[in-house]
């Protein structure tokens, strides 16, 4: 009898538990906030030292740079900077700075903070110097002043020194010409930080350890990221939240939203279902197979990021056959590509024809050839290569990852490898986990044929052809001069339209010499609550929150 | 009592020592590398080497495990994470408490809904009821975790909207957390509101967790049960016309809790070293599912910080429960 009492109450505990969870349920949306799921945490605030997506989500909203981008597009506009010329030989260029325009710690941004930020970045310390760190100062900048063992030094580097003109003119001098350059400027790795803070909450002071690892001791990255952005931080609790304020000294239309929250959810379906129990508002990188979903739900709605990406068929020359044209380009007929993309992508991809998007400055878009799949052309190339059918490929394939040009890798090289059966191929499958393994592989130079991929970094066509062609990379295996010749010309050019010219011919070289075929360009989503309108997807991810709004 | 806890303490030093060893070896067997990892598709030959010469990783193994020791012990610092250049401590100080809390929480549940149903089985042995039971307690353990959190959370939270499904405190509330344990602050700081609502999120993460716990005791308080009730002393109990509800509770119950409590200690033991798919699919900031980034970024530092400290947690929780053992069965002694 006791023990039946004792269920009882059990039972009636629980009820009570449900009915009160039922009277107040999860976070819902607040007017002046809106809760974003990020994948992650942010590395740190501090724009020169990341390069991950969730990293630089927050620092868009923090930092600006001299330039930025159109919403939406990757035309420069003005932003810090108003105007700016170059000088003739392309080694001076003069900036006129943006007056009224304030840190959100009060201070002032000049001509002097600027000079300030890039003598930082090429002076920075050796810990910070390796590419893991500051990515995008080597790539676009190439050296530093003082270069620890191993890292490039001023000889390598880009950027020569900084004058001010006055408060509001600063002139950037350049070791040799450079035309990516301004398009890089864009990228808020670039932007500009209150010098006072960089000092006062020591951006670069640390400690490395007996492992050679880096440990900060200031507060600059965690706490104090001071820019002239629309927003602030106002707190971060790692792998809880991550909220930034409107800042109130913004020189610009000020935010619409007062607050906003990123919280780090780094499963796909978890971020779907907190979109739909209304505990987020959005979120980036929707899988393809989750696009149908959010599309029935009435309160839901999704928004495309224009193509930006390309999803290619690696080859490595190094590794016979594949030195050999024709059996290039009978890989290139003998993948269906138009099969991949139709039944793959959920309508979000359009089939590659050459290795830069659509959208991007270089695109040949003419004189290119085009490889339609032709099983019977791949076989009569192979003959024509002195090949006896079938020949057999080592065919790669990365598990355990979904890009977005890639969501789906393993069905993708399943497809390929029937077409390429068809057109006079054996293919034997490798696969390895993406990171590090599969990368480790591929990069290191041991697959032969592969999946891989890029997403630009910035609106410019030297951030796809050169860095994938312009130089010696054991990934494609050759040594081609006439090629790397012709991307870097292409990169020193200061005429626009010359510039332009150039990486379209150099584009139709590229899908002559085939060094891989590119597949796809897709367009990746992210998914809102219906009511959250101002947000505009751009194909870089530089995306402000400022604009976003609830609609009524 | 004390010798032993002072020898089961002392025995930590080799343990520590051969898990160091151990998970040294394993990572550094593990295909990658950091610089790999934290490239991506940016990595350069050049980059590459640039980055493994920073970390010493060009050293022979020996060198590397020797500096290891050295920063670990001789410094007493777990080490600086690559990627995030977070100190291993400050993630633990921040992750640890929330897998305490679900991993009670988890046990709890367990506790809460597996002894009455294993007592209940047992009593109603071979009914319909028992049946249930067991079917119930084995669904519980094949049911995948990640699966089970995902349908809890889509009728819960997506469906009913009645509870959270992520995180572990409203993500509009602004608190502050001295201890991190987000229960406890909720009671020092005197307010209801914050511990239901810490409650709420902890409700669908602790069932889908405690679903392996659940079963187990449930299974294991049925056969204690079964056992226990035909005992001389329990007919001798019946036989001096005790009522069936002191039965139970005094000879039946308590006598059958002794397994139970190893199996309480052995599962909370592995809760505590981290839920990875409970903590993924509900973005629940613990140990885990840090643990399983640290792998696929090849993290050196935070894997071989963070599992020396799951290593010396599993020790020591192991050495309560055989501390516990003692104080519930007195005959048991320790030595």
């Amino acid at each position: 009898m006791g023990l039946k009492k004792l269920g009882l109450l059990a039972a009636l505990a629980a009820l009570g538990i449900v009915a009160a969870a039922s009277a107040s349920t999860g976070s819902k949306q607040a007017s002046n906030a809106l809760v974003f799921g990020s994948s992650s945490d942010p590395v740190i605030i501090d724009g020169p030292l990341v390069s991950d997506g969730e990293s630089l989500r927050v620092v868009d909203q923090i930092f600006q740079g001299l330039v930025g981008l159109k919403p939406g597009t990757t035309q420069i506009q003005p932003l810090l900077a108003t105007s700016w010329t170059a000088s003739a030989n392309g080694l001076t260029w003069t900036f006129n700075l943006r007056g009224g325009v304030k840190f959100s710690d009060g201070t002032p941004f000049n001509a002097a903070a600027v000079c300030f930020n890039f003598n930082r970045w090429y002076d920075f310390p050796g810990p910070l110097q390796n590419s893991a760190v500051t990515y995008y100062w080597n790539t676009v900048f190439g050296g530093f002043a003082h270069p620890a063992a191993g890292s490039p030094g001023p000889d390598k580097s880009l950027y020569k020194g900084c004058k001010t003109k006055g408060s509001h003119l600063v002139q950037l001098l350049l070791n040799h010409r450079s035309s990516s350059f301004l398009g890089a400027l864009a990228l808020t790795n670039f932007g500009i930080a209150s010098p006072t803070a960089l000092v006062k909450y020591k951006a670069d002071a640390g400690t490395v350890d007996a492992n050679g690892v880096f440990h900060p001791t200031g507060t600059f990255g965690t706490q104090h990221p001071i820019g002239t952005g629309p927003y602030m931080l106002q707190s971060w609790q790692v792998g809880n939240k991550l909220e930034i304020d409107a800042n109130p000294l913004y020189w610009g239309p000020k935010a619409k939203l007062q607050r906003i929250i990123f919280r780090p959810i780094s499963d796909p379906a978890a971020q779907l279902q907190a979109l739909q129990s209304g505990e987020i508002q959005g979120f980036d990188n929707v899988a393809p197979q989750d696009i149908a979903t959010i599309k029935a739900n009435s309160k839901l709605k999704v928004l495309d990021r224009p193509a930006f990406n390309v999803a290619y068929v690696g080859i490595n020359q190094a590794i016979p056959p594949m030195n050999i044209l024709k059996v290039r380009q009978a890989i290139a007929y003998g993948l269906d590509r138009a099969t991949v993309a139709s039944k793959f992508y959920a309508g979000r991809a359009q089939v590659a024809t050459e290795f830069l998007p659509p959208s991007l400055n270089g695109y040949a878009g003419k004189g290119v050839p085009l490889y339609p799949f032709d099983p019977n052309k791949a076989k009569q190339l192979l003959q024509a290569a002195g090949q006896t059918l079938p020949v057999p490929i080592d065919f790669w394939y990365p598990t355990s990852v979904s890009r977005p040009y890639m969501p789906d890798p393993q069905r993708n090289a399943e497809a390929f490898a029937a077409s390429l059966e068809q057109s006079g191929f054996k293919v034997t499958f490798h696969s390895a986990p993406w990171r590090p393994d599969y990368l480790a592989q591929v990069q290191s130079g041991k697959a032969e044929v592969y999946l891989l991929g890029w997403t630009g970094d910035f609106g410019d066509p030297a951030d796809f052809d050169n860095v994938h062609f312009g130089a010696f990379n054991p990934q494609f295996g050759f040594h081609n001069t006439k090629l790397f010749n012709m991307l870097s010309k292409a990169d020193q050019e200061t005429n626009a339209a010359k510039r332009t010219k150039d990486y379209q011919q150099a584009e139709i070289y590229i899908m002559k010499f085939l060094p891989m075929v590119p597949y796809v360009h897709t367009k990746p989503a992210l998914a809102f609550q219906k009511n959250v309108v101002g947000y505009v997807a751009s194909p870089v991810a530089l995306e402000s929150f400022a604009t976003v709004s609830y609609s009524k | 009592m004390l010798r032993f806890i002072v020898r089961r303490l002392f025995l930590l030093v080799p343990i520590l020592l051969g898990v160091s060893l151990l998970v040294f070896v394993w990572i550094h067997l593990l295909p990658g590398s950091p610089a790999q990892a934290l490239l991506g598709e940016r990595a350069t030959p050049q980059s590459i080497a640039q980055i493994n010469h920073q970390f010493g990783l060009d050293k022979p193994l020996y060198v590397q495990y020797w500096r290891y020791l050295v920063e670990t012990v001789g410094h007493l610092n777990l080490g600086t994470s690559i990627k995030t250049f977070r100190p291993v401590t400050f993630e633990i100080e921040n992750r640890f408490p929330a897998t305490v809390e679900l991993a009670l929480g988890a046990m709890a549940f367990a506790l809460a809904v597996g002894i009455p149903l294993g007592f209940f089985a047992a009593k109603k042995y071979g009914s319909f009821f028992d049946h249930s039971s067991l079917i119930f307690s084995l669904l519980g353990i094949s049911i995948p975790i990640f699966f089970l959190g995902l349908i809890l959370k889509y009728i819960f939270a997506v469906r009913l909207g009645w509870l959270p499904s992520i995180g572990r405190e409203d993500v509009l509330a602004t608190r502050s957390h001295p201890t991190n344990f987000y229960i406890l602050d909720a009671i020092l700081n005197g307010d209801p509101g914050a511990l239901w609502d810490t409650i709420k999120h902890l409700i669908l993460p602790s069932i889908a967790l405690g679903s392996i716990p659940l079963a187990i005791v449930t299974r294991i308080t049925r056969a204690a049960v079964l056992d226990v009730q035909n005992e001389d002393y329990v007919r001798t109990a019946r036989a001096k016309g005790l009522p069936p509800f002191q039965v139970d509770q005094r000879h039946v119950l308590r006598n059958a809790l002794l397994p139970i409590s190893t199996i309480i200690g052995l599962q909370t033991g592995l809760l505590l070293s981290g839920a990875v798919l409970t903590e993924t699919v509900f973005a629940w900031p613990g140990v885990g599912s840090w643990l399983k980034d640290a792998i696929f970024d090849r993290d050196y530092p935070v894997l071989q910080g963070g599992i020396m400290f799951l290593a010396v947690v599993f020790v020591v929780v192991n050495l309560i429960v055989d501390i516990s053992y003692a104080v519930i069965n007195p005959r048991i002694r320790l030595s």
